[in-house]
């Protein structure tokens, strides 16, 4: 019995056997976690009698990193924290550096990023939904939505060249605008996905056997919601309707006019639910960004941020010394304490940044939704069946990158 | 009323080389063995982060995987043949890729997805793996932050490759015990 | 609720508790004293009159050199029904670093504690499970100190000379800590 284990003995083996409860451990590598959650379940038969999350498995000290990093190199940083939808990350930073610097922002810059953001967010809705939908055993869902997910990665590419990780925009604004097959890719898109998005939800919204597998399942109520820190669709899903986008409205939010879908029990279906209906939002706040998109200049005048033209660094001495400065990461950003948050795909994503006037951050800290409320997790599924806790979890759409950093 | 034109018949996999004749077609053993193993790798998706995702993609309706012999994902490693590493793999996580591996059967292959990966990416961190092959071997590296899925697609054709002339003999050769006991795995 | 009146309600409940305040970009910061933040916050989220009913973040800070102020543990509050934010900041010196835990009013604080333990070994009172989060339970020290560095040094395919490190000096578990407080 000696070399068996190096965590008990074996009298604890032995009391481990009269016991009535048998201990599971589900992950770091397990086909349902969809990402490396490690989960002790203590399992009475097939119901959970406890469970104890453990995290780090993609531990990648983003914060420690951020520390040496120039304030333009943190943004492909941001970008592998929610990599589902990478850009409202890239551009919830860019604007937590703006608002230290004190730029100010023109508004069409403020419509494109809405564009991308709600485009981000609508396919890391998808993402979570389609894999809920996997994991009650309805695979077809996520073969449509997948398709959908390549045509928002199209206009991504097309506006700046990566699918996944983005690294969208830049201090100030954009690299380029959108071009002509960027707002037709963008127009198709449009005409296009609400249609196969029907078809996605008339799959499974009604359907008898998904409604069963998800209502009343890993439910949690409004007040513990609010104390474990829940943001995002997860605490709208119990009932509570902060949304950053509304309460402090950034980047022109408040220009647009949308709803805030809210459920009541904050089950996975109501969870499910409010992220189908935000989709629709979110398509809704497109559209109106896209009608209504002012005309102007793409970028802000931040000649220490960004870049100047190609043309000017080879004939212009001041433009050729930014260049210099933007590109060795030298410029210096004043002394300051922000803390400015986004609403992310998961929730409030918040930087809290520390800048003691060089040339990176003196103290960068990440406030990721996903690690906030994922240790609630243990609570949720007390009681329920495995298969449950399992949906549960993918109805949180816990996202490794985030929750590790 | 029109016929319907009979089509050729579709080859999808060429016939290894050999001799062919009249009702015979001769060649050898391992290139036939080579074959059906390429035709039918059961991979083991390792996915930990953002490469995981574009795996996904690769795998869903637009790019398909499925096209080569690879419709079933083995979650089990006790059933796969080839290990796809996607993503970061931290310090905390090593104990658990080398016991992956080591539970998977002979004849294995790894192909490592993406830069953190195959050599630690942007993260050279005190809490990341600088390349997965510190702790394993790996056959197949695929560059890209991460790699786009025609990127994937090409690693896994190159896998297939590998696969497809590998000799029957090579896992029991002492140039591979030798690797494998350089990694300190029996 | 304005600033003027939160900062009357705080000193009319806790005299002399708040020990200086600042506003930067709109966000309310008040310091005050680690044996107080516990009754502190209790009463910012129960009292019906102030109702700071949200725990936004927990993070530390470390400021090299700053003798009993070297550590900051910086809390984020929100009151969601009337969109106020408040930040407070609690110092503490290196051989003091017990921090009364508040996971007793808020369940969020309990991995935020953890992972500032994790990162800069503040050390929560209280808390019920105070254990690495984050990192390998071996790692002997707290990674987001200044003093450590950030890379492992097994890179083989960076120059040494081109990252600040002293040629090919291997880097071992044993003497990791010694060479990081050389390189700084």
């Amino acid at each position: 019995m000696d070399n068996i284990s190096k965590h008990i003995t074996e009298n604890e083996v032995i009391d481990n056997f009269d016991n009535k409860l048998s201990t599971l451990n589900l992950g770091p590598t397990h086909p349902a976690t969809h990402g490396i959650f490690q989960n002790i379940l203590k399992m009475d038969g097939e119901r959970i009698y406890s469970a104890e999350q453990t995290c780090g498995y993609i531990h990648r000290a983003f914060e420690k990193i951020s520390e040496r990093r120039p304030y333009n190199q943190i943004r492909p940083l941001t970008d592998r924290l929610n990599y589902c939808s990478s850009p409202i990350n890239n551009i919830g930073w860019d604007m937590t550096v703006e608002k230290l610097i004190g730029a100010e922002i023109p508004k069409r810059v403020d419509y494109l990023r809405v564009i991308i953001m709600e485009l981000a967010r609508i396919a890391d809705h998808l993402i979570c939904n389609s894999v809920i939908a996997v994991d009650t055993g309805a695979l077809t869902g996520f073969t449509y939505v997948f398709q959908e997910r390549e045509r928002i990665y199209e206009i991504f590419e097309e506006i700046c060249g990566a699918r996944l990780t983005t690294n969208i925009g830049r201090i100030g604004g954009f690299e380029r605008d959108f071009n002509e097959t960027a707002h037709k890719k963008l127009k198709d898109f449009l005409k296009g996905f609400p249609k196969r998005f029907k078809d996605f939800e008339t799959l499974l919204c009604r359907n008898r056997i998904f409604m069963d597998r998800i209502i009343n399942v890993g439910p949690i109520n409004a007040d513990r919601a609010l104390n474990y820190g829940f943001t995002g669709p997860n605490l709208r899903a119990a009932g509570i309707d902060y949304d950053v986008r509304a309460m402090n409205p950034y980047s022109s939010y408040q220009d647009f006019d949308f709803k805030i879908p809210i459920g009541k029990s904050g089950d996975t279906f109501d969870r499910f639910m409010v992220r189908q209906e935000e989709i629709k939002q979110s398509l809704n706040i497109i559209n109106q960004a896209v009608n209504n998109l002012p005309e102007g200049p793409y970028h802000a005048d931040l000649p220490e941020f960004y870049l100047p033209p190609k043309e000017d660094v080879y004939t212009k001495m001041e433009a050729l010394i930014y260049h210099f400065k933007i590109i060795m990461g030298e410029t210096n950003v004043p002394k300051g304490e922000i803390y400015f948050s986004v609403e992310g795909a998961n929730g409030e994503l918040g930087f809290y940044l520390i800048s003691d006037g060089g040339r990176t951050p003196f103290r960068l800290h990440f406030r990721r939704p996903c690690f906030i409320y994922y240790q609630a997790f243990s609570e949720m599924i007390k009681g329920a069946l495995l298969s449950d806790a399992i949906v549960t979890m993918s109805s949180m759409n816990v996202i490794a990158g985030e929750l590790d950093a | 009323m029109g016929q319907i034109e009979k089509k050729e018949k579709l080859n999808i996999v060429a016939p290894p080389e050999g001799y062919k004749g009249d009702g015979f077609f001769a060649t050898k053993l391992s290139s036939v063995i080579g074959l059906a193993r390429a035709n039918s790798v059961w991979p083991l998706p390792f996915a930990t982060s953002c490469c995981g995702i574009e795996f996904m993609a690769t795998m869903a309706s637009n790019y398909d995987l499925a096209r080569f012999g690879m419709e079933r994902l083995s979650f089990s490693p006790r059933q796969s043949d080839l290990l796809m590493v996607m993503g970061t793999i931290s310090k905390k996580m090593i104990p658990v890729l080398r016991q992956v591996y080591e539970q998977m059967a002979e004849p294995k292959w790894v192909l490592a997805m993406g830069a953190c990966a195959s050599s630690g990416g942007i993260f050279d961190s005190y809490s990341v793996l600088q390349g997965i092959d510190k702790v394993i071997p790996v056959d197949v590296y695929v560059p890209g932050c991460p790699p786009r899925p025609e990127q994937l697609i090409e690693g896994v054709m190159q896998i297939h490759e590998l696969v497809k002339t590998e000799s029957l003999r090579r896992r029991y050769t002492k140039e591979y015990q030798k690797l494998l006991e350089s990694y300190n795995i029996s | 609720m304005d600033k003027e009146k939160l900062l009357n309600l705080i000193n009319r409940q806790f005299e002399g508790i708040v020990k200086s305040h600042s506003e930067e970009y709109g966000l309310l910061c008040i310091e005050t004293e680690t044996t107080n933040i516990f009754n502190l916050i209790k009463w910012l989220k129960e009292d019906s009159s102030v109702n700071f009913n949200f725990l936004t973040d927990i993070c530390a800070v470390q400021y090299p050199e700053s003798g009993d102020r070297e550590f900051a543990v910086v809390y984020h509050l929100h009151n969601l029904k009337e969109n106020f934010r408040l930040k407070i900041k609690i110092f503490t010196s290196r051989d003091k670093l017990n921090v009364p835990s508040i996971t007793d009013i808020f369940s969020a604080a309990n991995w935020m504690e953890r992972e500032t333990f994790d990162f800069y070994g503040i050390i929560f009172d209280g808390h019920p499970n105070l254990c690495r989060i984050l990192n390998l339970d071996e790692l002997d020290y707290h990674p987001m100190r200044k003093e450590y560095k950030l890379e492992d040094g097994t890179r083989t395919d960076k120059d040494d000379r081109f990252f600040g490190r002293k040629g090919n000096e291997k880097i071992t578990f044993d003497n990791k800590k010694q060479l990081a407080r050389d390189n700084g």
